[in-house]
Parts: C-alpha cells; structure tokens; sequence
C-alpha cells in the first residue's frame, strides 16, 4: 500500500439509508442552554469562585523585609532569576533549549529588563529630599561596573545566608538583624560601599508602596503591563510562601490548581503531570522539553484520523455497542 | 425564465449559490434525524454549545462592568463564580463529547474536518481560559502568570503573548480568542450539518451474513426516508 494509502482514513461509510425520526435540534439547543445555566447557577450558590487579594510590594516589604532587601540586593547584583533570564527579558542568558532548537533565544529580548536600574536604581532616583541617597546612588553609578558588582555582592551574601539558615531552620549569623518595631534591616557588610543606604532607601519607599506604582509607571499615565512588578516579586519569597500554602508550587501539580479546593485549570492536567516525573522532573530545559512534548500530542490529537492504530482502535474496542446499543437492538430485531 | 431564476455572475450571488448549494436549509435546519442518532453522548455536543453561550453571556456582563468589577460588589463576584463555573462545565462537556467522537470514530465517511475542527477548538479554549486566569488581577493571577512565563517563554511564545501583561491578555481574553473559538465551533457545526452524524459500524455478525446496518427497507412505517449522502446529522 503506498503511503498515501496508509494516511488516508480507511472509509467504509456509507450514506445512511435508513430510518429517520423526528428531531428537534433548536429544542435541544435551547433546553441545553437552560439546563447549562442552572447548573453554572446551582455551582455558583453552592461554591462561590475564588478570589484571594493580589500581594503588593508594599505587603512584602512589610512582612518579609529580609527576603525583600535579601531579593532587591540580588537584582542590584544581578544575580536574582530575572537578572539571568535570558530572553525575552535581557541577554544574561541563552534561554532553554532542546536539541538543537534555541527558540527563546532567537525570539530576542521583547520586553528588556535591567534589573539593577529598573527595579532599584530607577525607582530610588523618583525619591525626593533625600540627600544622603540621592550622594549614595551617584556614589554607586559613577564607580565601575566591577566595584558596583562587588558592592552589591558584598551587601547581598549575609543576607542570602540569612534566608539559607531560615530555609534549613537554622539560626542565622547576627551579620543580619530585624528590627521587628520599625521593620528595618541592618547588614553588617564590609565593602558595601553605597549599597547599605540604597537598599534602606528601597525598602523604605517599598513600605510606603512607592516602589509598586514606580515598577508600574514606564512610559505613559496608564498602565496596563505588570511585567515588572510582577518579577520583581516572583524574585522574592512571598508569592512562592503563599503558593505553597495553597497547593499552587510545581510539585504540587502548580499551574492547574487554584487557591482554595477549587477544580481549577484540570484540562492542563497532562501538561502538569510531565513535571512531575523523570527526565523532565529535574531537567534545566524542563519548560521546552514539556512544551515541545505537548506540541507533538496535541498535533496527533489532531490527526488522529490518519494515524493508524490509533484511528482503528475504535472498531476493535466495542464502546461503540454502548452508544448505539438502541440501534444495534433495533437491528437484532429486524 | 424570470429574473430570479438567472445565474448571477455578481459575487454575492456566486457566494449565495455556493453557501445554498453545500447547505440547503433543510440540511442546515433538520427537523428529523436518522434512527440511530438515539444516545445520550449526544447529548454532549449541544452542552458545549449551551456551555459557551453561558460562558460568553456571563463574560458579556463582566466585561460591561469592567474588570475590577467583580472583586468588590457581590453581583459581579456572582456572574463572575457563573463563568467560572460555565468553563468548567464547558471542559467536561466538551471532553466527555471529544472521547464519545473518538469511539464512535467520527471522522469516517468523509468527516475529517469535523473532527479537526473539533480537536482545534479543544485546544484553543486552553489559551483561552489561561488568558482568562491571569486577567483575574488577584493572586490566583499573579501566581499562574509567573508560572506560565516560563513555558511560553522557553518555546519563544513569551516573545510576542505576555502573560505578565495584564492589558494583553485582557484583550486576548475578552475579544480575539472568544472570537477564534466562536469561529471554529460555526465551521465545525457547519461541516457536521453538511456531512451529517456519523453512521454506526458494522457489525461483524450482519457483515457477514451480508445484513446491512443500515438497510433502506427496514424503515418503520412512521419514520421518513433519508435523501441520499450527508443528508443525516445532528447538532452534536
């Protein structure tokens, strides 16, 4: 058989010659429509939807000001997740790849983001009367960028083994200190040079939720991309600390849960269930990997009707005497 | 020969002859259908329509009222748990009908497209929904949108569709993907009026014996003779 012939569904259909019965299609249509409805009423009376308030800046910074400063110094260092993300918000990195195929890579950078201006420099430059910041920010922008790395650096390890001793509930070095009256936090750092001021001035403008709209505001009054605040935040550990208190992290089968014990998104149940599973589970290229193995399903989803084995598995397994079993008894009895 | 009887050479005549001509109205609108259209996997075709009536008309009023609406007025927070609760049906309903096609293996006799279009529409309304989930400006939102950058962005998808965006995926949400999924379930109902509901197989016993599943003198008195090829079919 030649190829042609392989792919092409087998069709052994004819045209129905039988009986017909009277069927009203608008009806049908409008009593589903009925029923649907009250059911989507019925569900909503009994359930309600979901809606847990958004985080803020300004909430993280009040609640966390450690992993706050300890995130902010990361993106001034550029060494948080964003700073190295590659494309498509800056060129830190390649991106995932399969094989071959590098296509965060050759999209580009559409949205760039620096995290050391963007979400430090940029905002602490709109805080007003502050000279001693305002001294500590032409400080840091004038040295070179070796000195800013090292600086930020400097300021960003004690705090990164702070969060460390607190993840692995240790107690932490004294190089770090809270002040749970006034929520400030004191590094002690040497070779910091400017940064300790900076980061207190972050954190102070990040209270007094500043740092929200400045991350929001870009080019134009209205402001419809959370792109930035959105990262920044994602860098940090409160969204993450919430997720995991609402079965919403990877391992917790993520993105197709949401808050509460609602259903959620369960159609993306086989997209999820790669993650959880080897080699995916621990690859670097998971995101693609997963990708690119949904592509493929859902493209022989697709063409089901000329795959065979799969197209002729209907007729050798008899479901189909379940659907017609009125019609196959009518025959019987003819 | 009058005048309404002459072929038009006009475009919109060619295109009123062309439309009528694959589906004349008793094909577009039939009230009767053949026998063994008689089970009630049927039944969930015309929920997936009905679920995205109710889908698009609860979304209708959300997007009336704008988006923050539904957060701070127990109205909105009511049609907005209605097209939550629409989606959700409509999923079930629509997979429970993908998996009834499959086995009755309904793209035969020339339904290719029927179940293309199908398996398209499935897979469409996924985007659709996410856009949906991260347009909630809640944490729900704020979560799945980080989560899904990654995925999108690692096949080049994030270069162009942001789902950190909030004003994009409104839009997408609320217009151009509720548009491509309405597209696609008129092309696909269109080809299932025009191809008709699939027959049932054969059995092997009455292949055997020569039988006809479908025999054209077995016809109950009460019941109307068909009109020859896709001449059957339902909604669903």
């Amino acid at each position: 058989m030649s190829v042609r012939g392989r792919l092409r569904p087998r069709d052994d259909t004819g045209p129905w010659r039988g009986a017909y019965a009277p069927y009203d299609l608008v009806k049908e249509l409008c009593i589903a429509i009925g029923v649907i409805a009250l059911l989507a009423v019925l569900l909503t009376v009994l359930f309600s939807s979901p809606d847990d308030k958004p985080s803020t800046i300004a909430q993280w910074s009040r609640e966390m000001p450690v992993n706050f400063t300890a995130a902010a110094a990361k993106e001034l260092a550029g060494t948080s997740d964003t700073a190295g993300y590659g494309p498509p918000y800056n060129h830190n990195g390649e991106g995932q790849h399969a094989a071959f195929l590098y296509p965060q890579k050759w999209l580009g950078v559409s949205h760039p983001i620096n995290t050391a201006n963007d979400f430090v420099i940029d905002p602490l430059k709109t805080v007003p009367d502050n000279p001693a910041l305002a001294s500590a920010i032409a400080q840091f922008q004038a040295a070179p960028e070796k000195t800013q790395k090292a600086w930020s650096e400097a300021y960003a390890k004690p705090l990164e083994e702070y969060e460390t001793a607190l993840e692995e509930k240790k107690t932490p070095a004294k190089t770090v200190s809270l002040n749970p009256t006034t929520g400030a936090v004191t590094v002690q750092a040497s070779g910091a040079g400017p940064v300790g001021t900076m980061m207190s001035g972050l954190l102070a403008l990040a209270k007094s939720g500043g740092l929200d709209g400045s991350l929001l505001t870009s080019r134009q009054f209205f402001q419809t991309d959370y792109t930035k605040p959105l990262l920044f935040m994602a860098d940090g550990g409160l969204l993450s600390e919430r997720a995991e208190a609402q079965h919403l992290l990877g391992e917790q089968w993520g993105m197709m849960n949401e808050t509460g014990s609602y259903p959620g998104q369960v159609w993306l149940w086989l997209y999820t269930l790669w993650y959880q599973v080897e080699p995916f589970k621990s690859s670097e290229n998971a995101d693609i990997l997963v990708m690119l193995v949904m592509g493929v399903l859902s493209l022989a989803f697709i063409c089901i009707p000329f795959i065979p084995g799969v197209r002729s598995l209907p007729r050798r397994v008899p479901v189909y005497k379940l659907i017609w079993k009125e019609h196959y008894r009518s025959q019987q009895s003819l | 020969m009058s005048a309404t009887e002459t072929p038009t050479s006009s475009w919109t005549g060619r295109v009123r002859e062309a439309a009528v001509e694959a589906l004349p109205p008793e094909k577009l609108l039939p009230d009767k259908q053949p026998t063994y259209v008689a089970s009630w996997i049927y039944v969930f075709g015309v929920a997936s329509i009905a679920s995205l009536v109710v889908i698009i008309a609860s979304g209708c009023i959300l997007a009336l009222k704008g988006p923050a609406w539904w957060h701070y007025t127990g109205v909105g927070h009511f049609f907005n748990s209605i097209h939550l609760w629409a989606v959700e049906l409509f999923f079930f309903v629509m997979v429970v009908h993908l998996w009834g096609k499959y086995w009755m293996a309904a793209w035969r006799g020339g339904r290719t497209r029927v179940w293309i279009t199908g398996a398209i529409i499935f897979l469409v309304a996924v985007p659709t929904a996410l856009t949906g989930y991260v347009s909630q400006q809640n944490f729900d939102a704020q979560w799945i949108s980080t989560q899904a950058k990654d995925g999108l962005n690692s096949v080049g998808v994030g270069a162009f569709f942001n789902v950190t965006n909030f004003g994009q995926m409104y839009s997408y949400h609320v217009l151009l993907l509720p548009a491509a999924v309405v597209a696609l379930v008129v092309a696909h109902v269109l080809l299932v009026r025009r191809h008709g509901v699939v027959p049932p197989f054969e059995l092997e016993d009455r292949r055997a014996s020569g039988a006809s599943t479908t025999p054209a003198n077995a016809m109950p008195s009460s019941a109307v003779q068909g009109s020859g090829p896709g001449s059957d079919g339902a909604m669903s």
